[in-house]
């Protein structure tokens, strides 16, 4: 269920972005107010709290030993895990996770897969046997807009802020040291950043507002050493080519303005 | 004389450590309300008590689609509580189970006496309440948190439900058991009240006690619930005090 947009509204959000202008008063390329806390779920071996705008997401990190796929036997697992729940949204309804929500978990997923976050080889404690699987719970909690991004720079902080218990190995056996936890080992800090196209504008971060009117979407992923690791188009209008070189030009600035936030 | 002062001595430290944390048998965790923080919802509310984070949303009164419970006379009350993936040790599958069904039933009915659901019918009022983190009692915690929001969002109420348990650990009746206290001890007994009435809209127990471990035990969550109310009030006053003046 989407909401239903007053034409008024549309046109003057339109009308105002065509003047190079926007309804909460941000330019074109402008993030709204950005906020990131970690560590704010003491159950969790590694959290964070992210609000852009009203938009409000916390991410919860979760080890467990379990056993490799058979296909990667000395590989660890992330798993990641989202639920809009309907406490952040009047169109969000309880029960099994729905298309956007599914979406979300894979968008940020591959983000985080391809932008090789983690070093899965390193979460491996026993070859074909048992590997740290590292559930990322993704809770939304306020939708007002843009939660893929947010979602993506809650992850990214979540997991720099995890420390898992120190394990070794002896005889087939595995030890498990509760007392000393280690930080999980970062490789690269992807982030992304979603744009949206209304009418023939292109605009960073949309507002829920915007997203309601918005005819296509597009997220795009980046490591710090600026190359991209993942993309996804979303929306019923497409894209012209220029649009979404355009784009790709904008992310490396964008994603920089963003990893200045995490811890 | 010396061996007598040693003595009292003893025996007051054995009264303040009567609990692992230190609290006195009918003291309340540290407890932190705040109301009105979701831009979306309706009304909400924050809670923090002890090691518990409980977000509490209402959306409603609004159109209710499922024919099937629609009260041609009244609205209805829904709710869902959730805990989310990493809010305990072990981390808990995401989505309803038996326990989370059955505290989602039983936090309707604690708060639908204080409703005036006449007012609003065909219609719905939903109460989301999301455990973040849960360290014990989060049902309790959850209610309480759900009738602040309820306010927040405006909802016409008889009053403002508040909620806490007692139990008894380690052969003593105590108010508000933590989660250490509530696994090892020997009973827990949840308590719902309006505070103006003093009439009780949620009771539960489990474990053992005899019948008057359980007076004392049923007077101090009453007590407890009444030290709650008054929180409550401050939260809702924090959020709308000035608009008032």
């Amino acid at each position: 269920m989407s909401s239903i947009v007053p034409e008024i509204t549309r046109k003057s959000i339109t009308e105002l972005i065509k003047k190079g202008e926007r309804a909460d008063g941000r330019a074109q390329y402008d993030y709204r107010d950005i906020s990131l806390e970690v560590g704010v779920i003491e159950k969790a071996e590694g959290s964070a709290r992210v609000k852009i705008g009203n938009t409000q997401i916390v991410i919860g990190i979760k080890p467990q030993i379990g056993e490799p796929f058979s296909d990667t036997y000395n590989l660890g697992v992330l798993m990641t895990n989202s639920e809009l729940l309907p406490m952040a949204s009047p169109t969000f309804e309880p029960g099994p996770p729905d298309e956007r929500s599914v979406e979300m978990a894979r968008v940020v997923d591959r983000c985080l897969r391809e932008g090789k976050v983690l070093d899965l080889e390193k979460l491996c404690i026993l070859e074909g046997e048992k590997v740290w699987m590292i559930f990322l719970d993704i809770h939304v909690l306020d939708h007002d807009g843009n939660l893929i991004d947010a979602a993506v720079l809650g992850s990214v902080a979540a997991l720099m802020n995890t420390k898992i218990p120190a394990v070794s190995v002896e005889d087939c056996k595995v030890i498990v040291d509760e007392e000393n936890k280690i930080p999980l080992h970062i490789n690269e800090k992807p982030l992304m950043c979603t744009f949206a196209k209304i009418d023939d504008d292109l605009i960073i971060d949309p507002s829920l507002e915007e997203e309601n009117i918005m005819g296509a979407r597009i997220s795009v992923a980046m490591r710090e050493d600026g190359s991209l690791c993942a993309v996804q188009k979303g929306g019923e209008d497409p894209l012209t080519r220029e649009e979404v070189i355009k784009v790709i030009k904008s992310i490396y600035e964008k994603t920089k303005e963003l990893r200045e936030y995490l811890p | 004389m010396k061996t007598d002062r040693e003595v009292i001595i003893i025996i007051l430290n054995n009264n303040n450590n009567l609990r692992a944390d230190g609290r006195d048998f009918n003291e309340l965790r540290p407890l932190k309300i705040e109301a009105g923080i979701l831009e979306k919802a309706d009304g909400s509310a924050y809670l923090e008590i002890g090691g518990n984070k409980i977000l509490a949303a209402v959306y409603g009164p609004r159109e209710l689609h499922v024919r099937r419970i629609m009260r041609p006379d009244m609205a209805v009350i829904r709710c869902r509580y959730n805990m989310a993936p990493f809010s305990v040790g072990e981390r808990k599958r995401p989505g309803p189970d038996r326990r989370s069904v059955e505290i989602s039933k039983i936090t309707a009915d604690a708060l639908r006496p204080a409703i005036f659901l006449e007012k609003f019918p065909r219609s719905t009022i939903d109460v989301f309440i999301e455990v973040l983190e849960a360290e014990g009692g989060t049902r309790c915690a959850g209610i309480t948190a759900a009738s602040v929001a309820l306010a927040d969002a405006g909802i016409p109420m008889k009053d403002l439900i508040a909620s806490c348990a007692a139990g008894k650990a380690e052969g003593n009746v105590i108010l508000d058991l933590s989660e250490e206290e509530d696994k090892e001890g020997e009973a827990d007994l949840p308590v719902a009240i309006m505070p103006r009435s003093g009439n009780i809209t949620l009771l539960q127990m489990d474990g053992h006690m005899t019948p008057e471990e359980f007076e004392n035990a049923l007077d101090l969550a009453i007590e407890g619930c009444q030290k709650i109310s008054a929180v409550q009030k401050e939260a809702i006053k924090n959020r709308y005090g000035e608009e008032n003046e």
